[in-house]
């Protein structure tokens, strides 16, 4: 057959009923084909410090599932809600300097301080975004690149909050086992959670406000609301890992306003697949690791960082994981036409 | 029943810089009828039901729903006070399956304190009730299309949605954007019952439409618009043999079509 007469039939895997959530399981290996996706993840993602070669590694890991973090929440509020954000570093920032104050300030350990901060901090900044809530277009994205270059600049020019030298002396977790298994879990409750989150009713209003705010006024809810919900959300799962990163480092600084934390979740978004949540978090496990293993060659790693991500957006636009589940979830086959 | 009108439109002017797009436009409508707004391309309609539901502010004047002032309220406001719309380009929530268009509705807060269409929204989940909705509004229940992706359905079902989306907040008052344009004569005509069976559950309804002939059937009151200032206001049967009305359509074939069966 040549090119012009064939096209790719492709057929759902017949679990299905009718719509997407409603699935009849017949079998024990429709019920693996089901889990085992899940499955490998959540075992993967926990064998995952014990495999690693050193603690440098093991540390990589850490900050790896920081970057998840972020890119789950960009992710969240990108296809979910339409809202593009680049506020990865001020959701670190903020998140990083409330923990570093209130460990060092008031005393209290990590095991306070991260849940603290991460309300907190989703607080803070769900109320400084929330003038560009009621906005449609790129007004979100600029506002969220703007605030952690004009406080980074504050708390340099002012010399509060420890100028440019940080807040040292943050307590650091009990050993690096919690501090590993600790940010892992967090990464598969925000990824299981926020799946679960999208799907439900809320979730629905979420994707709604994305897909057609006007209609969504014109059914009686405020689309700002719904926007400061998410946000919240977005920025509280930021936060925490910003809390979590300073507890690592045990040092709370200007560099946490740095804007790798902005653009690497979202290159990793791009890779893994946007709108799966899955995949970010996929792509995050991919791209840092290899601006480690590429340290060897430095700033020289930019270009060869910059060719993986070209070549992806070339040949692989839809990323890895909306790849890898059309082909899991559907049989593909060429027929005549 | 009383006999106050429940919904006044006092005045309303809307002005984009110089162009004045409603001028001055006064009407009542009354509850439980069916209220036509017919005018020419650029006459007004649509910035006119922009300024009641308050999804542009209005330059000036007064909108009274059941007495009480709505103008200037924000468009979720008086959404929630049951006075709902739909959409001149239908855009519905295209990633969802159909009947999870509907959960958004019925989420709402107005839907969640009413109970939703026909107090559903209390007594099963939303899901169930949304089905409920699409089966009553023209989607057949054990078909496939209640389940599709809105994207992937054709424009006659989209129409139904909108005014399914609409019905799920319980509304008072819905006010269809040319809910006929784009239908096929079939289609139409299937629509045209279930619009009179709105009326009988006691929904009243402004319509804006260039279908004429449709319109003057299931309209009680007939409004025409022309330049964004009022022209006339009467029953069908006046406009028809309205000559003012005839200047405005003057050479629409449709119109001179629908006099001529008068």
């Amino acid at each position: 057959m040549t090119i012009e007469e064939r096209r790719k039939e492709r057929l759902d895997r017949g679990i299905k009923v009718r719509t997407d959530g409603i699935y009849a399981i017949m079998s024990l290996r429709e019920l693996s084909y089901l889990t085992m996706p899940r499955l490998v993840l959540i075992v993967g993602l926990l064998i995952l410090p014990l495999v690693m070669p050193s603690m440098y590694w093991q540390r990589v890991i850490s900050i790896v599932c920081i970057y998840s973090l972020l890119a789950l929440s960009f992710d969240f509020l990108a296809h979910f809600l339409g809202l593009v954000s680049l506020g990865g570093a001020f959701f670190i920032g903020t998140g990083g300097y409330i923990a570093a104050i209130l460990n060092t300030s008031f005393g209290l350990p990590p095991l306070f301080t991260i849940p603290i901060s991460s309300f907190l901090g989703a607080a803070i900044c769900t109320l400084l975004l929330l003038p560009c809530l009621p906005l449609r277009g790129v007004y979100f994205a600029i506002v969220t690149l703007m605030y952690p270059l004009v406080l980074a600049r504050i708390i340099e020019a002012l010399n509060i909050l420890g100028g440019t030298d940080g807040i040292y002396g943050v307590a650091s977790f009990a050993n690096r086992w919690i501090e590993q298994y600790f940010v892992i879990l967090m990464v598969l409750l925000f990824l299981f959670g926020m799946r679960r989150l999208v799907n439900m009713d809320i979730g629905l209003v979420f994707r709604a406000v994305k897909d057609n705010d006007q209609a969504v006024r014109a059914s009686g809810m405020s689309i700002t609301f719904y926007k400061a919900i998410a946000v919240f959300i977005a920025s509280g799962v930021g936060c925490l890992g910003g809390a979590c990163l300073v507890h690592i480092y045990m040092w709370s600084g200007i560099s946490q306003f740095a804007l790798d934390f902005s653009i690497i979740p979202i290159a990793a978004t791009v890779i893994g697949g946007a709108g799966t949540l899955v995949g970010p978090v996929l792509g995050c496990f991919i791209l840092v690791p290899i601006n480690e293993l590429l340290r060897a060659f430095g700033t020289f790693r930019i270009l060869i960082y910059s060719l993986i991500l070209v070549a992806f957006i070339v040949f692989r636009s839809e990323g890895i994981m909306v790849y890898g589940q059309r082909k899991y979830h559907q049989f593909e086959r060429w027929v005549k036409i | 029943m009383n006999n106050q009108p429940i919904l006044q439109v006092q005045e309303t002017t809307k002005a984009f810089g110089g162009v004045i797009a409603v001028n001055r436009v006064s009407l009542d409508v009354n509850e439980g009828e069916i209220l036509g707004i017919i005018g020419p391309n650029g006459s007004g309609k649509t910035t006119l039901i922009n300024c009641i539901t308050g999804f542009i502010k209005m330059t000036s004047g007064k909108v009274l729903f059941r007495g009480k002032d709505i103008s200037g309220k924000p468009a979720h406001k008086i959404a929630d006070m049951g006075i709902t719309r739909t959409f001149q380009i239908m855009r519905p929530y295209y990633s969802l399956p159909c009947y999870k268009n509907l959960v958004i509705p019925l989420f709402s807060p107005r839907a969640k304190r009413t109970g939703g269409w026909r107090g559903g929204g209390k007594l099963g989940d939303r899901d169930t009730v949304s089905i409920d909705i699409l089966e009553e509004i023209g989607f057949e229940r054990d078909s496939f299309v209640p389940y599709k992706i809105a994207s992937t359905l054709p424009t006659g079902y989209l129409k139904r949605l909108e005014l399914a989306r609409c019905l799920a907040v319980k509304p008072e008052i819905i006010i269809c954007d040319e809910i006929f344009s784009g239908l096929s004569m079939s289609e139409i005509a299937s629509m045209v019952p279930l619009i009179e069976r709105l009326q009988m559950d006691g929904i009243t309804l402004i319509m804006i439409e260039h279908r004429l002939r449709e319109l003057f059937r299931v309209s009680n009151r007939i409004l025409v618009l022309n330049f964004g200032e009022k022209v006339i206001e009467g029953t069908p049967e006046e406009i028809m043999a309205d000559e003012k009305v005839k200047e405005v359509y003057f050479g629409s074939e449709e119109v001179e079509e629908v006099m001529s069966h008068a």
